[in-house]
């Protein structure tokens, strides 16, 4: 009931920090995620490509 | 060997499959058992108020009927997918269509037929009155068959992979979701004394969707998993 | 004007077309981000009856959309690589749905936010709120399948299946949804059909643009290293500069 009440006396806050704030930190999150996967995939393959690279001499 | 004609294929499988049944009675009874305790629990649940649970006996009963065959769905190609009958199936020049038209039969009668003939003992229990348990058990009977088609393309896509079963439940509830609103709708429109001809239609329509598309696709999942 | 088009469908040209791009798509969708939240909070008036609740609306409706039209281009890409077995496509679908879902999910507690001052509850079993729930359950199936199947080639063929089985059972889900809604709820609840102020036209689709370059954005990165993951025992990228 307290949640209500601040609610409506801080209209613009509720707003900022429940939706926009939520929306913006899943994005960055998401964004984050997507970094993260690029450099795992790049360390990936650079040490395929050296364990090849030994085998091969 | 002498060329079968597509019905004498169909019954063909369709034989086949209650006959393998037949042999694992414990199989068909274990979901007809599910579907009957999963229904008496939910009084125990909600508490025993009649007028409460009148109202909520063809959503409740339709919810178990989906959960039922939920469960028996793995079984539909795993035994012949483990024993390599699936991979001849693929082979034959037979259409693939029909085959799986007839698994899917064999699959409806074993494990949505049996709720649908249960379901009067079960809507007494929630004190449902007998045009409503009428047109529950008509809608059970148009609607079971469309679970069974709609899950055999999630039981086709999900052969063979670790927990599967769990992954059959999440992929094909969503896609069941007109066929339980329609068939709680039907009931709750004869209770309230309107006309249940446009839901059951509906139903019907969704059937005969189904019956047309679904073993087509269902072949397709089927070659997609074997390769 | 002859450019080959076809060019930019294989997996090696994409790949620095698509890492060209992405500065690109990333930096509008910022400014256009900031230009939107200005004209939503600095220009738009308040509304008489929803107060300052509404100005959700601005990131609420442009997340449904595009979580609505993602699922769409998935389906999509996943059907061209099903039909003409490009690989491009199947990668560009796997890395569609994870953005859909979130997009999804962001619409949903945006709704949820909205929902509680206008309604006085976070949920209700609103046609629309329902059927937004179940796309976020097609693209949770969609990464599920995709998921739990090792093998690459049949995890794409077997998810763009699911993919397309989804997208022809949406329309039938959302207007079983929609009668089922009318059915049971006497008193329907709408969205306020009162005119909408310019400012917060402008405000909402300069937000639409604004997510569309995100998703097109984050999109690209992640489809970036699946082609390297996939591609990764291929001779063209050992040569890339950030492979040495």
């Amino acid at each position: 009931m307290s949640l209500d009440i601040w609610m409506r006396e801080n209209p613009l806050t509720y707003v900022w920090i429940g939706s926009y704030g939520v929306a913006f930190l899943i994005f960055a999150i998401e964004i984050a995620m997507v970094m993260h996967k690029r450099k795992i995939t790049l360390q990936q393959v650079r040490l395929m490509r050296e364990a090849e690279e030994s085998e091969g001499i | 060997m002498k060329k079968l004609s597509l019905f004498a294929l169909l019954v063909l499988v369709v034989r086949r499959d209650l006959v393998l049944a037949m042999r694992r009675r414990a199989d068909v009874l274990t979901t007809l058992f599910f579907f009957v305790m999963v229904v008496s629990l939910f009084p125990l649940g909600v508490g025993p108020e009649m007028d409460m649970l009148r109202k909520m006996a063809p959503g409740v009963l339709w919810v178990a009927a989906l959960l039922a065959s939920m469960l028996s769905l793995g079984r539909l190609f795993s035994a012949d997918y483990l024993d390599g009958t699936l991979e001849q199936m693929l082979l034959a020049p037979q259409s693939l269509s029909v085959l799986v038209l007839g698994k899917m039969a064999s699959h409806w009668m074993v494990s949505g037929l049996p709720l649908v003939l249960m379901t009067p003992v079960l809507g007494l229990q929630f004190d449902m009155t007998v045009e409503g348990i009428g047109v529950l058990m008509l809608g059970l009977l148009l609607g079971t068959p469309i679970l069974s088609m709609v899950g055999a393309i999630g039981a086709a896509l999900t052969l063979g992979l670790r927990g599967g079963g769990v992954l059959l439940s999440l992929l094909v509830l969503p896609l069941c979701i007109p066929v339980l609103i329609f068939g709680t709708g039907a009931v709750q429109a004869v209770t309230s004394g309107l006309n249940v001809s446009a839901h059951l239609s509906l139903m019907g329509a969704l059937l005969v969707l189904a019956l047309a598309f679904t073993p087509w696709v269902t072949a397709q999942a089927l070659r997609i998993s074997m390769e | 004007m002859a450019i080959n088009w076809f060019k930019y469908s294989a997996p090696t040209t994409f790949y620095g077309l698509a890492g060209k791009l992405i500065p690109w798509f990333a930096i509008s969708s910022v400014i256009l981000c900031a230009i939107a939240l200005y004209i939503g909070f600095a220009v738009a008036p308040m509304d008489a009856t929803q107060g300052q609740f509404y100005r959700i609306i601005f990131i609420h409706v442009p997340t449904s959309i595009i979580s609505m039209f993602l699922y769409l281009v998935m389906a999509g890409y996943a059907a061209l690589g099903l039909i003409f077995n490009t690989r491009l496509s199947s990668m560009m679908a796997s890395a569609v749905a994870p953005t859909g879902a979130l997009f999804a999910f962001i619409s949903l507690w945006t709704g949820a936010l909205w929902g509680k001052p206008m309604w006085g509850a976070w949920w209700v079993w609103d046609a629309r709120l329902t059927s937004e729930l179940i796309l976020l359950f097609l693209y949770l199936g969609f990464i599920a399948l995709h998921a739990s199947i090792d093998d690459p080639r049949r995890a794409d063929r077997a998810a763009a299946l699911l993919a397309i089985v989804g997208s022809v059972n949406v329309p039938i889900i959302y207007f079983s949804v929609k009668w089922w809604n009318t059915l049971h709820q006497g008193s329907t609840i709408k969205y306020s059909g009162t005119s909408m102020h310019i400012a917060m036209q402008q405000a909402m689709f300069t937000m639409l643009v604004a997510c569309w370059l995100y998703a097109i954005a984050v999109t690209l990165m992640r489809v970036r290293s699946i082609i390297l993951e996939r591609e990764r025992h291929t001779k063209w990228i050992a040569q890339l500069a950030e492979v040495k």
